[in-house]
């Protein structure tokens, strides 16, 4: 025996080596997803030289940007023929393109404060895991906004407020006895209450007033904030309502919601604007100022609740029928199988629809500016563009107005997703 | 608490609707403020600067009419409105005059039932070219392509012309006016048609204005001027008398820099006594008082100091005084005299 007869025996395993280059990190993944095969080489070249083209374009014109001129021309002087952009017009104007160019500029804080407040108010509603404690102030929200934007006493608000709340006391009151006598009931008590409160505030007009603004001097983003807001969150349950009673097995109050959605959906929102302005002057009396933007708000509500009772209503009907039979079997009156049931899967199903409406409506409020309100939009084409020192300025104002209105709707299309979710309870 | 809005808004229309038995001038008196339809912005003519205060030509006969009523240039509340929505604000009496350089003609005055209470600019339609085209003349333009807006009298008065002078022309539709400027600019047609003021307006707004030209026909007329209801006579009179005295101002000399030199004291002018009521009751005639012009003239000069200041040769828009000098400098600005 000697040591010769002996093969060579490795006495430890071979450390790992690493995965060849072209297997491994960026490399792979730019293999793999960018230049997998010849077309797509093509492809990627093709892009990549698109986005060259278009950056190299467009960064030096923003970043080569002139930020403090008195004008256009001054601008150009500046520039003395290089090609950059003029973004002097929103040093000079933001405040116009945010609140409107009769808002008072001391009061810029107001409406401020009040979207802060409304991202705190919002948040419950939005997101469930927040304390359930914060609904109090989504409650009270409302009339601390207007009270916010709008001015005067706090009176108004207040008494609206405790109109509210009376209305409701009356209701449980009655409620006993029949649902409708309770609502009957608290619709009564709170147009007496109110009645009686308007005087109250009228006499007591100076207590923790803000300086009054009326509803002409909105204007800017605000303004487009302020509606969409109100009307989304008004047009929700009024769509829900419709969606129900489109469904509904009593012929008359199905009668009125089938034409209600169907007349609505039939005519485009810039008529409904137009009447809302133009044709509502000639049916009300000579010089009355029924206030242009509550006829404006309630025609996108309208148009908008149609719109959501339809997606709403797709939610209803891509339900099994065994789960409102389960309600029925399980004893549960119609207002318990609907809110117990029904909705939550319905509504869940009308997510990504619902959001659908709301981010276009939201653009929508740009419409405004033909009926002359200067929203962004508005604001743009109108005072800006008009004024001799800015005029010619387009892609700089558009582009801001652009970027504004995408950080919203982008926000907006990115909680739906997260929400979906969150509520994904189907295993898929 | 909506209820309560609506509800109010409706007592305040019942109020409102007892007090508009009254004249317009009462009204406006009452309520301290006269309201004043405007356009949405139109450079030189109407536009509220950073500060948020309107400015402008038809701005200034605003100002005038409020300053003879009410005695204060600011008090006004300037309604902008759209060119389809300023006929039924005027109206439904949302508004007591409309200034938003608006065409006279006979359909609006007759059919409309409106009053046009004078002209405060002479407006005409107008060409612009290249100066690289080498046209002196728009009789010159056979063959050419023109940006025109589309549903305009514009585009009427372009085929008119066209035809009478026997030469053709492409039309290249256009939707809005700032939408023609950057198609002429990118050379999508030869010649931009539209108003001769706003033709002066974008012009200016180019970055080497000189390279283009205005040409010197106008082929229409559009005599611009302020408005009222038919029916409120008197109104009407004080409306037509404040621009009417900014024209007479103009025309006598009076300035916003001597006004208060010329009314102290009863002049050697019999006119301009007459005028800034040092002498005669023509305020009085009208339902105001005697220093109604005086204050009308000085809410922002005369008629010629308005016109210099908004859109005058010095400013960034340059419009020549061309039809609108006074008649005595061979413009057609005039006014009946004041006696």
């Amino acid at each position: 025996m000697s040591d010769q007869s002996i093969a060579f025996v490795r006495h430890e395993t071979l450390p790992p080596s690493p995965p060849p280059a072209s297997e491994t990190g960026i490399v792979k993944w730019m293999r793999e997803n960018l230049f997998s095969s010849v077309t797509n080489s093509i492809l990627t070249l093709a892009a990549l030289y698109g986005i060259y083209s278009i950056l190299s374009g467009s960064m030096p014109w923003i970043l080569g940007g002139i930020w403090q001129a008195p004008s256009l021309q001054a601008c150009r002087e500046i520039l003395a023929g290089d090609s950059a952009g003029c973004f002097a017009v929103l040093t000079e104007r933001w405040h116009q393109l945010i609140f409107g160019f009769k808002y008072p500029q001391e009061a810029y804080w107001r409406p401020t404060l009040a979207f802060v407040l409304l991202i705190v108010a919002v948040a419950p509603v939005l997101f469930a895991n927040l304390p359930r404690r914060m609904l109090i102030l989504t409650g009270l929200y409302p009339f601390i906004g207007f009270w916010l934007i709008w001015g005067g006493t706090i009176m108004a608000p207040l008494m609206g407020l405790v109109g509210f709340i009376v209305a409701y006391m009356v209701f449980q009151r009655l409620e006993r006895s029949s649902f409708a006598m309770g609502a009957l009931g608290g619709l009564v008590a709170a147009i007496i209450f109110w009645t009686l409160g308007g005087y109250v505030s009228d006499a007591m007009s100076g207590f923790l007033a803000l300086e009054q603004i009326p509803s002409r001097d909105m204007g800017g983003f605000m303004l487009n904030i302020i509606l969409g807001t109100v009307c989304v969150s008004l047009s929700l349950p009024i769509g829900i309502l419709l969606a129900l009673g489109r469904q509904s097995n009593m012929p008359i109050i199905k009668i009125i919601c089938v034409v209600f959605i169907e007349f609505i959906r039939g005519v485009p929102l810039i008529t409904l604007l137009f009447v809302a302005n133009v044709v509502l002057a000639y049916f009300l009396p000579p010089g009355t100022t029924f206030d242009l933007i509550l006829r404006v708000i309630i025609m996108i509500t309208m148009f908008s609740s149609a719109y959501i009772a339809e997606v709403i209503r797709g939610g209803l009907a891509a339900l099994p029928r065994g789960q409102y039979e389960a309600g029925d079997s399980l004893g549960l009156d119609y207002a318990q199988s609907m809110r117990l049931i029904i909705l939550p899967q319905a509504l869940k199903i009308s997510i990504p629809g619902i959001v659908n409406v709301a981010v276009g409506l939201f653009k929508d409020t740009t419409l405004v500016s033909v009926i002359s309100m200067f929203d962004l939009v508005g604001m743009i084409r109108g005072p800006i563009l008009a004024s001799t020192e800015w005029n010619g300025v387009y892609w700089e104002l558009f582009g801001f107005a652009s970027l504004l209105f995408f950080i919203i709707c982008y926000g907006i299309s990115q909680y739906s997703q997260w929400l979906e979710r969150q509520l994904a309870t189907d295993h898929r | 608490m909506k209820k309560s809005v609506i509800i109010g808004a409706l007592t305040v229309a019942g109020l409102a609707a007892s007090a508009a038995v009254a004249g317009t001038m009462d009204d406006v008196k009452a309520r301290g403020k006269l309201n004043c339809g405007v356009t949405t912005g139109l450079v030189g003519f109407a536009a509220p600067d950073a500060n948020g205060e309107w400015q402008g030509f038809d701005v200034g006969v605003c100002r005038a009419v409020a300053a003879a009523v009410l005695g204060d240039p600011k008090a006004v509340e300037f309604v902008p409105t759209t060119g389809k929505t300023r006929f039924t604000a005027l109206a439904s009496g949302e508004i007591d005059m409309l200034a938003r350089n608006t065409t006279w003609t006979f359909s609006r005055d007759v059919d409309l039932k409106f009053e046009f209470t004078g002209i405060n600019y002479y407006d005409g339609q107008g060409f612009m070219v290249p100066k690289d085209l080498g046209v002196g003349s728009a009789k010159d333009l056979d063959g050419a392509t023109v940006c025109i807006q589309t549903g305009t009298t514009t585009e009427l008065n372009l085929a008119d012309f066209f035809r009478s002078n026997n030469i053709s022309y492409e039309p290249v539709p256009i939707e809005t006016n700032a939408e023609a400027q950057q198609q002429y600019l990118a050379g999508a047609c030869d010649v931009y048609t539209t108003d001769a003021s706003g033709l002066a307006a974008t012009r200016a707004t180019f970055e080497d204005p000189s390279a283009h030209v205005v040409l010197p026909e106008i082929v229409s007329k559009e005599p611009l001027g302020p408005l009222v209801r038919h029916g409120d006579n008197n109104w009407g009179d004080v409306v037509r008398w404040s621009l009417n005295a900014l024209i007479a101002a103009e025309e006598l000399g009076v300035t916003s820099a001597n006004i208060a030199e010329l009314s102290a004291a009863a002049t050697n002018n019999p006119e301009v006594n007459r005028l800034l009521g040092t002498e005669g009751n023509l305020g009085e005639m009208l339902g105001l008082d005697a220093e109604w012009a005086k204050r009308a003239i000085m809410a922002g000069g005369n008629y010629g100091e308005l016109f210099e200041k908004n859109i005058g040769e010095n400013t960034p828009i340059g419009l020549a005084r061309g039809l609108n000098a006074q008649w005595k400098n061979g413009g057609l600005i005039y006014t009946p005299p004041f006696r």
